[in-house]
């Protein structure tokens, strides 16, 4: 709690921010000098030391989205630089400031989609995405109606990748990086989270056909495979998790229209 | 002076609710005896649950299934980011699937035992007997715990007990858990039985002829102040380890639920029983916000170790072996590395204040892994710690692979919170408790993946099986904006807001988080004495004034405003904070994480006093000026003989 | 509130994942032609009278069991219908990504930095623009070898001239490597996305393998496009 390290390292940077007061009001990029920066600092903390020296100043602290600081929450998240969550394949709050070098000047957006209107400043409401959960991104399973659970055991390679698709944080990076402002990587790994699972196969046509309908009807634009989304996730989500939530669709389609 | 001076001693206090008779049986007779709601009944019973956290998901999931209607609220963007999203280890259940002796009754031993006895019995019996269900009710859900090659699941030992009971999901079982929970909320939300409010931060409860009727809450985006009325309310609102502003917790992690209907009636049990947790990345600078944990697993195969001379700067490299004092191995060779958390958090703050830390500030001891590299080769410690490691390099830049990692203890957890019965029922009738934000089941020490078992028995299977006893008495009459209660309640709330903008003071809102944090780390931390601890009550009595004095909150309540949001939980920590130092300081014993330097063995260890001490302290609101009200609740022990720890 | 599943499921009929799949089903048939096309083409290098000969052919496939030129026309019109699906579906999901992009009134992100993304290809960037060249040309060279409308270099009623007499002009041959290039761009995306979006990237290996796929396929198409027109220019066929 006391006796920062060395300063030797420190860095002067600049920032240039998105500044928007609320959901209608216009925004634009405000600059702002960062002195002495430690690079052990994270991202998050050096604009809570920004935000320290605004207060003071009687000007408005910068707001942004955090909690954990983590990387598991999946509440942080700006677009740093033109990169969801930055340089590093990381969360915001994962992102410490030695990935910059002095001098630096560092550009810093909200997550940007039709989807997720900005509620202030780096601050967006990703509320579509726990809409696309409510759709059907659920295995019905009322309290107290489960059977032991060794009653149906698992093949160790479905659940480990069933794992990985669950692993997603609702970040919404995926979208801020998609061209087309997709959030089909998100639907996808809770698709597939839930298709690879024993437990999830009853469910498994209305659960697709569900989320993909919430998923366009919240505006979120279509997958043309560009693969910006996985290559920002801070926790890998594989792109075929999308190919996945697609052959469901379309096999949902045919033995719901086949009937 | 005494303790005294500081508090006044009330009525004793007594769980009316737990049964007689056979501890197995008690749960049952308790299921049996509360009166029911039939279900055509309960669409006409409304509740209020605040928090979303595995404790308020799971009952939001489970009450709204069963027909009543649910109103949900959380401060985050989503239901999802409740703080158990970041638990790492396990979650603990007596299934005894490894045929390693273990049992419900065993579960029950150990976490009475691991509570340093200050645990009540019947809730702890209960605990073990739920966590069975969790488990099986998780994994109807699709929560992907870890498997074995046979398909079924996989479990580890956790925490230094003998059995392999928890079961996890890689490092990340708070989130696998939470995200079925979550699920399950989500599926109620579409349904229509939940009315989901996120970013909406509860900030005071409405009490209606001594009911709990309704909470006041903040639309953390337009600042508008709205009611919400309800038959009961739960608050399942978490720990409030953060009023040491450094822990691991979540940033937005507070008391303010709690503590406001501490104020008008709820009493608020132990609340100094905080857990430190030994392994996690020490403090790099004083920009830094939280502190991240490293999970336990590290201490089974790193080794812990300072300098033996003072002030030793030299790398770690360069230090010889034979200058090396690998001290828990030496102070307690029969647990060595595995001394249980308390334990191994105060023998590294000793080695510190002796002068002998590493790192920044000398505050932090080092956990070592060459011995374990040249053991099992770097491919097997890649793969069972590879991502810890990552996860190290990654915030502090150094390569744990090459150079020991540096750790140093961290506030973790609470074991203290609203008092509750064994229906979860608070002192306020019509308010339950759930999740960490109660004091119920761990009493002095939380064992490992014990939390998230609790939280999810509370939502899951506990309060649906007792919120009906009360429910069943309602309807209860109509109240509105209109009721003189719920007005008072939101005038309050709007008058606190207006102090806080228009103080307009010197200092910022993080500036006092951070100096109480320090005085609680100082004197209400790892290591507690009477002197100590008064000069703590007298500096938060200090730092209390100059915030009302001297704050700073810029901005106006119509908007998101994240600083008038932390002006109102810091406020609110700083009232604890005198709180639990007036616990800590009436507690002249030591018991699980609680310490007090003058009651331990003549070798340094913590010394119970069952005699004087064997008691719940339910603190009761004295007032804005006034003393703080001790009610005593008795322990008593009929299963499990109490005994004094020992891991030497 | 979500409507009825009945009507949900309806919406879902249109979804972007099924106007994908149109998309790339329509893709894969242009495909397939575009193989043919060029294997024909390759004709020429067997000289005037083969040529002309497989181009009689084309109008002369399935008889006598089917009148003159059905069977062309079936194939015409299968492919007319593919261009028009396929081009619907991208107009459709062009102005959907527009809106979810949060493109109104401007760029979507005001940095001017990261704007290639982190890893996307070149190819998925220019597919919409890449559509519209694809679209001028084939107008364009329909009015030239189908139609005759326009014949640079003269004109002739044997294809075989056709082709030959256009190619020998510099910029005839320079606008059909402009195309050429842009198809080959808008199939080495195109090859992995259809196959990705109808369900065959099921791993990271199988990815690098269908990018490797499309690439080649998009390399051997454009080559083999290309091949009789730059001989043709640089007096290889005359
Ligand atoms: C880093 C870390 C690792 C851990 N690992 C383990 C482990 O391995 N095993 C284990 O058993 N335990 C572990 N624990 C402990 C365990 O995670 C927690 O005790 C438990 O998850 C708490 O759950 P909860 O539901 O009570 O509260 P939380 O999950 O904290 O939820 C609190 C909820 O209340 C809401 N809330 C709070 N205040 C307000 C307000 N004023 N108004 C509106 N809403 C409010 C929040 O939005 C949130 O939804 C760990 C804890 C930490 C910090
Ligand atoms: C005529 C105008 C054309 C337009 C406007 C057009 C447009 C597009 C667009 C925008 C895409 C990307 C899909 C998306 O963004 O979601 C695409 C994909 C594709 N195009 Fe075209 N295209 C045209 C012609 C062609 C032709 C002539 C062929 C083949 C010979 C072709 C083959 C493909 C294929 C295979 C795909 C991949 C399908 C997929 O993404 O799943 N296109 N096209
Ligand atoms: C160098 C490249 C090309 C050459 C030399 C070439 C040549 C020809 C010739 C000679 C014909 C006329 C056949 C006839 O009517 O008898 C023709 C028709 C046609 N070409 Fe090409 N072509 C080329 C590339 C392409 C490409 C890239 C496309 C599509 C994107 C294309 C689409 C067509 C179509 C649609 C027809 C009409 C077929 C029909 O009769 O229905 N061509 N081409
Ligand atoms: S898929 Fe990845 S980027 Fe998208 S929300 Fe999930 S974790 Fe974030
Ligand atoms: S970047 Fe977008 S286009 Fe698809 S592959 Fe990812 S969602
Ligand atoms: S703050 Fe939780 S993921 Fe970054």
């Amino acid at each position: 709690m006391t006796g920062s390290g060395d300063t030797s390292k420190d860095m002067d940077l600049k920032l240039r921010v998105w500044r928007q007061r609320g959901p209608k009001d216009d925004g634009a990029m405000v600059e702002y000098d960062v002195p002495a920066v430690s690079p052990d600092m994270s991202f998050l903390e050096m604009l809570d030391v920004l935000n320290e020296r605004l207060t003071l100043e009687d000007d408005d602290p910068i707001a942004f989205d955090h909690d954990c600081r983590e990387g598991i929450c999946g509440a942080c998240g700006v677009v740093i630089n033109g990169i969801a969550h930055g340089p590093e394949v990381t969360t915001t709050c994962q992102l410490h400031m030695r990935s910059f070098t002095d001098g630096d000047v560092i550009d810093i957006e909200p997550w940007r989609s039709g989807s997720f209107p900005v509620v202030k400043d780096l601050v967006v409401d990703r509320g579509s995405l726990d809409r696309i959960i409510q759709a059907g991104g659920y295995i019905s399973a009322p309290t107290g109606t489960a059977p032991d659970a060794h009653a149906v055991p698992v093949p160790k390679d479905d659940a480990d990748a069933a794992f990985d698709a669950a692993t997603c944080i609702g970040c919404g990076a995926c979208v801020a990086a998609c061209p087309n402002g997709s959030a089909m990587l998100f639907t996808a790994a809770k698709i597939t989270h839930l298709g690879l699972l024993p437990q999830g196969q009853p469910e498994r046509d209305s659960r697709v056909l569900d989320m993909v309908g919430q998923h366009d009807a919240e505006g979120f634009g279509g997958c043309s495979q560009i693969g910006e989304c996985t290559a920002v996730c801070p926790k890998g989500i594989s792109l075929s998790t999308i190919s996945r939530l697609n052959v469901d669709l379309l096999g949902a389609l045919r033995s719901t229209y086949a009937k | 002076m005494t303790a005294d001076s500081y508090h006044v001693v009330g009525e004793p206090i007594r769980d009316t609710k737990a049964p007689a008779g056979d501890i197995k049986d008690r749960w049952d007779t308790r299921r049996f005896e509360a009166k029911l709601v039939n279900p055509a009944n309960r669409r006409k019973l409304s509740i209020i649950i605040v928090g979303t956290g595995l404790a308020g998901a799971s009952a939001a999931a489970t009450l709204g299934e069963a027909g009543y209607q649910v109103t949900s609220f959380c401060y985050q963007d989503s239901p999802r980011r409740a703080h158990s999203i970041a638990a790492q280890g396990g979650i603990n259940a007596a299934k005894n699937y490894r045929n390693d002796g273990d049992s419900i009754y065993r579960l029950f031993y150990d976490t009475v035992k691991g509570g340093d006895f200050r645990s009540r019995e019947s809730n702890v019996y209960r605990l073990a007997q739920t966590s069975v269900e969790i488990i099986d009710q998780c994994v109807a859900q699709g929560v992907p715990f870890a498997r074995e090659y046979g398909g079924l699941l996989d479990n580890r030992s956790f925490g230094g007990v003998q059995v392999s009971r928890t079961f996890y999901a890689r490092g990340q079982t708070g989130q696998q858990l939470l995200i079925g929970a979550y699920q399950a909320l989500e599926r109620q939300v579409a349904a229509g039985t939940v009315d989901m409010h996120t970013r909406h931060e509860m900030l005071e409860l409405i009490i209606v002829d001594g009911k709990a009727r309704g909470v006041i809450v903040r639309d953390m985006v337009s600042g508008e102040i709205e009611s919400h009325f309800a038959d009961a309310v739960v608050l399942a609102t978490g720990g409030y380890g953060n009023v040491f502003f450094l822990s691991t917790n979540a940033m937005g992690c507070n008391v303010t639920a709690n503590w406001r209907a501490h104020r008008k009636g709820a009493l608020f049990a132990n609340p100094c029983f905080t857990q430190i947790h030994p392994t996690c990345i020490p403090v790099s600078g004083d920009y830094q916000s939280k502190l991240t944990l490293m999970s336990e697993s590290l201490r089974n195969d790193g080794r812990i170790w300072v300098p033996k001379a003072k002030g030793d700067a030299r790398p770690a490299a360069d230090i010889p072996e034979e200058e090396r004092d690998y001290y828990l191995e030496r102070i307690y060779p029969a647990f060595g590395n595995l001394v249980p958390r308390d334990i191994a958090s105060r023998a590294a703050k000793n080695v510190c204040d002796e002068g002998r830390g590493v790192g920044p500030g000398g505050l932090g001891v080092y956990l070592d892994f060459a011995d374990a590299i040249a053991r099992l080769g770097l491919a097997s410690v890649e793969a069972k710690y590879g991502n810890l490691f990552d996860m190290y390099a990654k915030i502090t830049g150094e390569n744990p692979y090459q150079t020991p990692m540096r750790i140093y203890p961290a506030v973790h957890y609470t074991m203290g919170g609203l008092w509750v019965d064994y229906d979860l029922q608070s002192t306020i009738p019509g308010m339950f408790v759930t999740g960490e934000a109660n004091f119920s089941d761990h009493g002095a020490n939380r064992l490992g993946a014990s939390a998230l078992m609790q939280g999810l028995a509370d939502g899951y299977f506990v309060l649906p099986n007792t919120i009906n006893d009360y429910l069943a008495d309602g309807p209860f009459v109509p109240v509105d904006e209109t009721h003189p209660a719920a007005i008072e309640a939101k005038q309050l709330v709007e008058d606190r807001i207006a102090t806080f903008l228009a103080i307009n003071g010197s200092r910022t809102v993080d500036s006092f988080h951070k100096e109480l944090g320090q005085i609680m780390w100082d004197y209400c931390g790892m290591e507690r004495t009477d002197e100590g601890l008064r000069t703590a009550i007298a500096k938060i009595r200090e730092l209390k004034a100059e915030f009302w004095r001297d704050v700073k909150v810029s901005g106006v309540n119509e908007e998101l405003n994240q600083t008038l949001e932390r002006a109102g939980r810091v406020a609110d920590f700083i009232e604890l904070g005198e709180l639990m130092c007036i616990d800590a300081l009436d507690r002249r014993e030591s018991c699980g994480g609680h310490f007090r330097a003058e009651s331990q063995t003549e070798d340094g260890e913590a010394m119970r006093d069952d005699e004087n001490f064997a008691y719940v302290a339910a603190w009761g609101y004295g007032g804005e000026d006034g003393k703080p009200i001790l009610h005593k609740e008795a322990l008593e022990y009929e299963y499990v003989e109490m005994k004094q720890r020992s891991y030497k | 509130m979500p409507a009825s599943t009945l009507t949900k499921h309806r919406a879902t009929v249109r979804s972007t994942v099924v106007l994908k799949a149109i998309m790339a089903i329509t893709g894969l048939v242009m495909i397939g032609f575009l193989l043919a096309h060029m294997a024909g083409n390759l004709w020429v290098f067997a000289g005037r009278e083969e040529f002309n000969d497989y181009a009689h052919h084309l109008r002369t496939l399935g008889e006598p069991m089917l009148p003159h030129k059905v069977l062309l026309w079936a194939l015409r019109i299968g492919l007319l219908l593919s261009v028009v699906l396929h081009v619907y579906s991208a107009i459709t999901l062009w102005k959907r990504a527009h809106v979810a992009s949060a493109r109104k009134g401007g760029t979507r992100y005001h940095t001017s930095k990261g704007q290639r993304g982190v890893q996307r290809s070149y190819a998925s960037f220019t597919m919409r623009y890449g559509g519209i060249v694809i679209t001028l040309f084939v107008i364009y060279h329909l009015l030239h070898f189908t139609g005759n409308q326009i014949h640079p270099g003269g004109a002739s009623s044997s294809p075989y001239d056709r082709v030959v007499n256009g190619f020998e002009i510099w910029w005839v041959w320079l606008s059909y490597v402009i195309a050429m290039v842009a198809i080959g761009l808008h199939l080495r995306h195109g090859l992995w996305a259809a196959a990705a979006s109808l369900g065959a990237n099921t791993s990271p290996r199988r990815r690098r393998q269908l990018n490797t796929g499309a690439i080649t396929i998009a390399v051997v198409i454009t080559v083999g496009f290309l091949l009789p027109p730059t001989l043709i220019l640089f007096g290889g066929i005359s």
